[in-house]
């Protein structure tokens, strides 16, 4: 159909041309034909203007990320490494309070940090840096210390990996690694 | 799909026996659920048992689309009239009250308009309207116009009608005896006769009584 207002099967009562009647009847149709029907150039308006909003937001999402990245994030200091021995650990709350991290210093400017909670049933983790593990008493589970892969026992995922920073004297955690910042 | 072209549907009232089955049988159709679109009219009711099932004569002007405010009520490429749409309606009574043969109903629990549809799923596909396929006196029918004429040599379908000033066509026909002659039909007729004497009277009394 070439023109849905001359298409309507449905006349006006006052009997005069669809092209005389007033607006507000050709925008609202009786007939549900007219009503669904998509001019070409209704399409087109439609199809264009969805396409420029997605572009527009793709370059938003860029400039978002840009911003983002510029930004880096200052982290969380969490002690001094000379307050800690080698092979010492230390419990701190990371990426939020309520959530154990362990920090171990495995040398004079080397430490590392896990997520604490066993991945076994979320029993806390111990460090035995002396048999390079980290051990959970609850069910004999123990993962390696350096990477937190599990060794042995039940537990079958390695503990999330604190990333570290240092800075001088002191040790920053700067991210959650397999999270978002 | 459009309902076929051959297939046109009847109403005969003066063989109405009131059985109620056709306002029945509405609330089988699949699309109704549960809800008759259709009624049973009693023509005058002191003084005759005579009953008019009153469906929608899908007009080809449809008033009940004309006065509503909400864009509700459509009409399909073949001329049948849809009951308004939920979405929609606002519950009104425009529609009520504007329709000449009195089709539309107002489902208050609901807050919506609900009107014989023809069975439009059903109809669509060449089948019988639910109350069509039910009436046992065919005062419903539904079918070839060759068929009904066969049927009945006595009497000839109309679809014009004159309301006041207003002319209407319809896709529903009624079928008159063959040498009736349609008159434009004064609605005000309808308070002249033995129910309006009776409404009269009892006006009366109570007046007298204060």
């Amino acid at each position: 159909m070439s023109d849905p207002v001359s298409d309507q099967i449905t006349r006006p009562p006052d009997g005069r041309a669809p092209e005389e009647q007033p607006r507000w009847r050709q925008d609202f149709p009786i007939d549900q034909h007219v009503e669904q029907y998509v001019t070409r150039r209704e399409f087109t308006k439609f199809m264009v203007l969805t396409s420029v909003a997605f572009v527009v937001g793709q370059f938003w999402i860029a400039a978002q990320s840009l911003l983002r990245r510029k930004e880096s994030a200052p982290g969380l200091e969490i002690a001094r490494l000379a307050d800690l021995p080698v092979g010492g650990s230390l419990i701190f709350d990371y990426p939020e309070p309520g959530q154990a991290c362990i920090l171990v210093r495995t040398g004079e400017r080397e430490a590392v940090a896990f997520s604490q909670l066993c991945t076994h049933l979320s029993c806390p983790v111990i460090a035995q840096a002396d048999q390079g593990r980290f051990h959970c008493p609850c069910h004999n589970g123990n993962f390696d210390l350096a990477t937190g892969q599990p060794l042995s026992g039940p537990p079958r995922r390695p503990l999330p990996r604190v990333r570290l920073e240092i800075r001088g004297e002191h040790v920053y955690a700067v991210a959650m690694e397999g999270m978002a910042v | 799909m459009p309902v076929p072209g051959h297939l046109n549907f009847y109403i005969d009232p003066g063989r109405c026996i009131g059985c109620n089955a056709c306002v029945l049988a509405c609330t089988e159709c699949d699309s109704h659920k549960g809800q008759s679109m259709i009624q049973l009219d009693y023509i005058d009711r002191s003084a005759s048992p005579q009953t008019v099932p009153v469906i929608c004569m899908h007009c080809d002007q449809p008033t009940c689309a004309e006065v509503c405010p909400a864009d509700a009520i459509k009409r399909t490429p073949d001329g049948v009239v849809q009951t308004a749409r939920k979405p929609h309606c606002v519950a009104c009574n425009n529609c009520v009250l504007a329709c000449p043969f009195g089709v539309p109903k107002m489902h208050t629990a609901a807050n919506l308009m609900m009107k014989c549809d023809m069975c439009y799923d059903r109809s669509s596909v060449g089948l019988k309207p639910m109350c069509a396929s039910v009436c046992p006196s065919q005062a419903l029918f539904f079918g070839a116009a060759d068929e009904i004429a066969a049927a009945r040599p006595h009497s000839r379908a109309i679809d014009a009608f004159q309301f006041g000033r207003q002319s209407i066509t319809t896709k529903v026909k009624i079928m008159v005896p063959a040498d009736f002659e349609p008159d434009a039909l004064d609605v005000t007729a309808a308070l002249a006769g033995p129910s309006a004497d009776l409404i009269m009277d009892n006006l009366c009394d109570e007046g007298e009584g204060q």
